[in-house]
C-alpha cells in the first residue's frame, strides 16, 4: 500500500508543493546535470516540460503522473546534482526531498558513459535508504564510445535493480517501469551496497548509531544521521530537528559526536 | 606504482601531459565540488586543452570534460607522468 499516512503527505505540501492522491506512489528521479533526467521524466510521464537551455539546469521541481499495471506514480524531477552534501540550492532541495519527503522509491538516472563519477551520488542515495533503481542512460553513446557495460554485474555488486536505457528513444523504460513497479507496490527487498569508513570513522558511527534510533525511531536511517552529526553540518541537523519536533534533543547530541 | 616525490600544480601542466593527483590543498566548498567530480588523490588527470590566455583549461577526469580556473587549479598537487 502507498504510506497512506498523513503527516508524509503535510510534509509533501507544505515543504516541497507537492500535491498527491491517497494512492500515488512518489518517485523522485535523480541524477548527476545533463545525463538525461529530463528525457527520462518525458518518456515517463508523457508530459511536455520544457526546462531552459542552460546546461545542468532544473531548477523547477517538476512533476508528473504516470501509471503502470493499474498503479499510479507520481514522478517528482529533482534539480541535478553530482552530490548529496548541499554546496547549492539544487543539492539541498535533492537531499531534503530524498530524506525528509520519503518517496516510495528514488530512481537515480546515471550516465553510463561516465558511470564511476555518477555512482557518487548513487552512493549517497543508497546511504539514506533502500529503495532505489539505478537505470543507466545513454547507453548507446557508451556503445559509440565503445564502452562496454556489464549491468547485471554492477547490479550484483550495488545490491539495487539496475536497468539500461536509451531514454531518448525509449528503450529500456518498460523495464524500468517494471523495476519502480516491484520495489513499490510488491515491495520486493534491495540490498544496498553501503560505504565502509575508516575503522575510527566506523567505531564511533556504531556508538551513536543506537542511541540516535532510541531518539528518533525509524523514521531516518540512523546510520546516515550518525554520519552527518560526525559531519558536523549543523544547518542540517537542525533542520531534521524541526522536522521530527523541537524535542527530539539530538543538538545535544553534537557534543557526544564530537 | 613508482615512487614519485616532486609534485607540480596542476595549472602548470603542459597540455596533452597526464598526472596523478598528490593532494588538495583546498578547503569548504570546492574542495567539496571536486572531491564529488572524482578529483581523489591518486587520480589520473589529463590537460586536454587551455583557452587563449591559458586560463581556465579543460582537464579530463574519469571520462569527463572538466574546465577549472587557475586559482583552483594552482591548489591541486599532482605527480606529472
Amino acid at each position: 500500500m502507498p504510506s497512506t499516512c498523513q503527516t508524509r503527505r503535510k510534509i509533501l505540501k507544505d515543504s516541497f508543493g507537492i500535491d498527491t492522491a491517497e494512492s500515488q506512489y512518489i518517485v523522485a528521479l535523480a541524477g548527476n546535470p545533463n545525463v538525461g533526467k529530463s528525457t527520462v521524466f518525458n518518456a515517463l510521464t508523457g508530459l511536455h516540460q520544457h526546462t531552459g537551455n542552460w546546461p545542468g539546469k532544473t531548477v523547477n521541481n517538476a512533476q508528473g503522473s504516470f501509471s503502470h499495471r493499474n498503479k499510479h506514480y507520481l514522478l517528482v524531477d529533482l534539480p541535478g546534482t553530482y552530490s548529496l552534501m548541499a554546496n547549492s540550492v539544487e543539492e539541498e532541495i535533492a537531499r531534503d526531498f530524498i530524506c525528509f519527503g520519503q518517496p516510495d522509491a528514488t530512481v537515480v538516472v546515471v550516465d553510463a558513459t561516465s558511470l564511476e563519477r555518477n555512482l557518487n551520488l548513487t552512493l549517497q542515495i543508497m546511504e539514506i535508504y533502500t529503495k532505489v533503481v539505478v537505470c543507466v542512460n545513454l547507453i548507446d553513446e557508451a556503445q559509440k564510445k565503445n564502452i562496454r557495460l556489464d549491468l547485471e554485474a554492477l547490479g550484483n555488486k550495488l545490491g539495487v535493480p539496475v536497468i539500461g536505457a536509451v531514454a531518448r528513444t525509449g528503450k529500456g523504460l518498460n523495464e524500468l517501469r517494471e523495476a519502480i513497479f516491484k520495489i513499490t507496490a510488491q515491495g520486493c527487498p534491495t540490498r544496498p551496497l553501503q560505504v565502509a569508513y575508516s575503522r575510527e570513522v566506523e567505531e564511533i558511527v556504531a556508538k551513536l548509531t543506537p542511541k540516535i534510533r532510541e531518539l528518533i525511531g525509524d523514521t531516518f536511517n540512523a546510520r546516515w544521521i550518525a554520519l552527518r552529526l560526525l559531519d558536523g553540518d549543523k544547518a542540517f541537523i537542525n533542520k531534521i530537528s524541526r522536522h521530527l519536533g523541537s524535542d527530539a534533543g539530538l543538538i545535544p547530541f553534537r557534543g557526544a559526536a564530537e | 606504482m613508482p615512487y614519485r616525490s616532486i609534485t607540480i600544480p596542476l595549472s602548470k601542466l603542459p597540455v596533452g601531459s597526464l598526472c596523478q593527483i598528490a593532494s588538495l590543498n583546498i578547503e569548504g566548498l570546492t574542495r567539496r565540488r571536486m572531491l564529488d567530480l572524482g578529483m581523489v588523490p591518486g587520480t589520473f588527470i589529463e590537460c586536454v586543452r587551455r583557452s587563449p590566455s591559458g586560463d581556465p583549461a579543460a582537464y579530463r577526469v574519469r571520462g569527463s570534460l572538466i574546465a577549472l580556473r587557475n586559482e583552483n587549479a594552482d591548489k591541486v598537487d599532482v605527480y606529472p607522468l
